[in-house]
């Protein structure tokens, strides 16, 4: 998961001993509240649009995590998830759904081309949604794994836990630098062949 | 199969025909811009030819050529089934006076296609009915396609946030875009753009 430095992601809850009562903050009860009831705005502008809908469907379900509707209204939505490339043409639209969004509000880039741009590096796209709004957890990938999406979900729901609005970026599960064939795919060789 | 359409051409316009030629046989005429719109309006309307369908129209631009760009229409005829493609060489080295008649009222399909044409090459369709940007936004400046229209030239509608409380960390570092970069020769910067608009050269 990507690193989350600072507080405690624990909600501090102290249960009564078997009296029926719990005392905590109210801060941490609000932030444990928020963090499970995320209303998203899925900001669907390409093909990681696909792997969003493989990621909301029931096989990985994020609704499992509380981010179960969808509101096509930015004043009802605390999430908006950017999924795709942002061009210049739609720099100005999104600009302005994130400032109809009510606080508290949290950004989600799925994917390379919203984190970063991606390969696009010309004149048609902005060169990462940062540029334009604020963003609080970037997800890479092209496109990215539904489980690296789902990190990133846990990712956030840490960060509102803990009242961190850094940005942070979910890392692979296995770093492929340490992997013995540094992350490198080995093609299939012939026999009696002397490249290994 | 097309060889036969070509001679019908250079037949009826012996003095239209700049050059022919056949590549992986895909017959190529190259025309007078001049002449473009009469040979179109022969190829749609002439019986023997009866190019019902305008496939593609689009330009190329060779930056040291002069004429310097060459607006190409790949044309297919239904009933015949042989394909023709178009060529004409329209413009100056600089990338002034690219005029040519529209062939938007021959075939329907052309109006989009000249409009992008117009909008990446900045080549006039005279007689086009609506003839506006349809890719690139209102406000943006100069035709991108162009070879001259530098790689690192952004026109962003809106501006780019500076948020130095924002520490981020690796990959998302001073290059936000590709490490291996462009090569030098499309650093290129058109000099008389303010240096507001335009990406900084990468620190080597």
């Amino acid at each position: 998961m990507g690193e989350l430095t600072g507080p405690s992601t624990h909600t501090a809850i102290d249960v009564g001993a078997g009296a029926g009562f719990a005392t905590t903050k109210a801060e941490a009860l609000l932030a444990w509240a928020q963090k499970y009831s995320l209303f998203m705005y899925p900001f669907v502008t390409a093909c990681c649009g696909m792997e969003f809908m493989a990621m909301s469907s029931p096989r990985y379900d994020f609704s499992r995590f509380g981010a179960e509707a969808p509101r096509f209204s930015p004043r009802q939505a605390d999430l908006l998830w950017v999924v795709g490339t942002i061009t210049q043409r739609q720099a100005p639209i999104l600009k302005r759904i994130y400032e109809q969004m009510a606080e508290p509000k949290w950004v989600l880039a799925f994917g390379t081309c919203a984190s970063s741009g991606g390969f696009y590096d010309n004149y048609t796209t902005v060169a990462g949604i940062d540029k334009i709004i604020p963003c609080h957890v970037y997800v890479p990938g092209c496109p990215p794994r539904p489980e690296a999406v789902l990190d990133g979900l846990m990712l956030l729901m840490d960060k509102i836990q803990s009242g961190d609005r850094r940005p942070a970026i979910v890392k692979p599960r296995t770093d492929p630098a340490k992997l013995p064939t540094h992350g490198l795919v080995q093609l299939g060789t012939k026999k009696g062949s002397s490249v290994a | 199969m097309a060889k036969a359409l070509v001679d019908l051409v250079m037949r009826t316009f012996p003095d239209a025909v700049v050059e022919t030629h056949a590549q992986h046989g895909d017959e190529t005429i190259v025309v007078d811009a001049a002449r473009w719109k009469d040979v179109a309006v022969f190829l749609k309307t002439s019986p023997a030819a009866d190019m019902a369908m305008l496939m593609d129209l689009t330009a190329v631009d060779f930056p040291h050529r002069s004429p310097r760009f060459e607006i190409v229409a790949h044309l297919y005829s239904l009933t015949k089934g042989h394909r023709l493609r178009l060529k004409a060489r329209v413009g100056k080295e600089d990338g002034t006076g690219a005029r040519i008649a529209t062939v938007a009222d021959l075939w329907a399909s052309a109006n989009w296609m000249e409009r992008e044409a117009w909008d990446m090459f900045g080549v006039v369709f005279e007689g086009h009915p609506d003839l506006r940007r349809i890719l690139m936004y209102p406000e943006f400046e100069g035709h991108p396609l162009r070879k001259d229209y530098a790689a690192n030239h952004i026109q962003p509608l809106v501006e780019y946030r500076e948020d130095p409380s924002v520490q981020k960390v690796a990959p998302f570092g001073a290059d936000e875009g590709m490490s291996f970069g462009r090569q030098q020769f499309d650093q290129r910067v058109p000099a008389d753009l303010p240096d507001t608009e335009v990406f900084p050269a990468k620190p080597n």
